[in-house]
């Protein structure tokens, strides 16, 4: 039990997707601009990431690597390389579903969420977090803890930027840095602060 | 109509991808701690998109229009795998580094904003510039970050030795937040100022005007 909170700690703050491996850049940096939909849009990445993560490692565990196709009588084929293209394919069958689903059972989460949802499909952090996956070679219930880890991370972090950027332009900023260069900046300084975390062993 | 040369060099300052359009940071600041890797992600990315634009350029006009994102997908996803295969028959080490970034240039905004915004429109040979030209642009950016991280960070360049740090009997202190992730942040903001102090329509507009001070003489 110990070791998944220590995964769980681990991938909200001191592997935090957004700050610490400049993941989901795009849209961390063009839907920061107010706390509410950043926060709409950080509560959708957390469910997509909860579920694609463990489904990705069961089609990587029975399907994909080398052997895994033993049960089927196929104990030499190694499918590992068209990973990539089903991963991918797997986060966007299942925003699809997730959207169709939310549609017609939680219709009050699909409109807060709107456009957000299908923009996930081409987040990097999504990918990423099942590319990560494969590197470390985790188990099935590690890759529940860590998806949504590295979701509520993500959630965080946008958040937290939101409302810098909120306050932020009340601000007197130098022209040319005006927008997306005080962003970088600002962006800069909060993944400064969670590398803090670092030190945190669990 | 667009013409070839501005298709080809507008995106390198005046519309740069990262600097002006906001894509494809994701993958990308990963990867400038060391030149090395950098100039291997600025060619990856390259040709994926240079061909990614043409693949999709020539299927425009036959897929129907509510799947050609997942056609977009597939496209990217293939040239991908193909980046991912070469670089760990013939460079591993370089690809054991890029770990997980090789496969995100799938997500890359880049490649897919230039598919849809441009490809979809344009011809095959207007799509191919395009897609060099903005991959162009973003490696400018990547390798002037990782010019300034590699030799601050570790004293060196390409791996050879430029400042000699002290660690090995020189005198460079090596400054060790180069090589975490908040330089790259710093030096892109930086960067983007530079940029538009130089070609000043790129400039925000603020959202707020913050009013005068109020004089002495106004006050009483």
């Amino acid at each position: 039990m110990e070791q998944y909170l220590g995964l769980f700690i681990r991938a909200v703050f001191v592997e935090n997707m957004a700050l610490t491996f400049f993941l989901g850049m795009c849209t961390f940096i063009a839907i920061s601009k107010k706390i509410s939909t950043a926060f709409g849009l950080g509560v959708a990445v957390v469910v997509v990431l909860a579920i694609t993560v463990p489904v990705n490692n069961l089609i990587y565990n029975y399907l994909l690597r080398e052997g895994a196709l033993a049960w089927a009588g196929y104990p030499d084929v190694d499918l590992s390389f068209v990973g990539l293209l089903s991963y991918i394919g797997v986060i966007a069958a299942m925003v699809q579903i997730l959207e169709m689903f939310l549609d017609r059972f939680v219709p009050v989460l699909y409109n807060a969420l709107g456009v957000f949802l299908p923009l996930i499909t081409v987040n990097c952090a999504i990918l990423g977090a099942s590319l990560f996956m494969v590197e470390r070679d985790y188990t099935f219930a590690e890759s529940m803890v860590f998806g949504l880890g590295a979701g509520v991370g993500w959630a965080l972090a946008i958040t937290a930027l939101a409302g810098v950027r909120e306050k932020l332009k009340y601000s007197d900023v130098p022209e040319g840095l005006r927008g997306l260069g005080i962003t970088f900046i600002s962006v800069g300084l909060i993944s400064l602060c969670f590398m803090s975390f670092g030190g945190i062993d669990i | 109509m667009a013409v070839p040369k501005e298709v080809l060099v507008d995106p390198l300052l005046n519309d740069n991808p990262i600097a002006l359009q906001v894509l494809g940071i994701c993958s990308a600041l990963a990867v400038t701690v060391k030149m090395s890797t950098t100039v291997v992600m600025c060619l990856a990315v390259i040709f994926v998109t240079t061909l990614s634009n043409v693949a999709v350029s020539v299927v425009r006009n036959r897929v129907p229009t509510n799947i050609r994102i997942i056609v977009q997908m597939t496209i990217i996803a293939s040239l991908v795998i193909v980046v991912d295969q070469v670089l760990q028959a013939y460079a591993y080490d370089i690809s054991k580094s890029l770990s997980v970034f090789v496969g995100l240039i799938i997500t890359n905004c880049i490649v897919m904003g230039r598919a849809e915004a441009f490809a979809m429109h344009n011809g095959r040979y207007l799509s191919a510039l395009d897609g060099f030209g903005n991959a162009l642009g973003y490696s400018i950016i990547l390798i002037a970050v990782a010019l300034i991280r590699e030799p601050l960070g570790s004293g060196t360049l390409f791996g050879f030795e430029l400042l000699k740090p002290v660690t090995e009997g020189g005198w460079y202190y090596t400054n060790g937040m180069m090589i975490l992730a908040p330089s790259a942040f710093f030096i892109i903001g930086l960067f983007i100022w530079a940029l538009r102090a130089w070609k000043t329509e790129q400039v925000e507009e603020a959202d707020y005007q913050i009013a005068s001070n109020t004089q002495y003489r106004e006050a009483m």
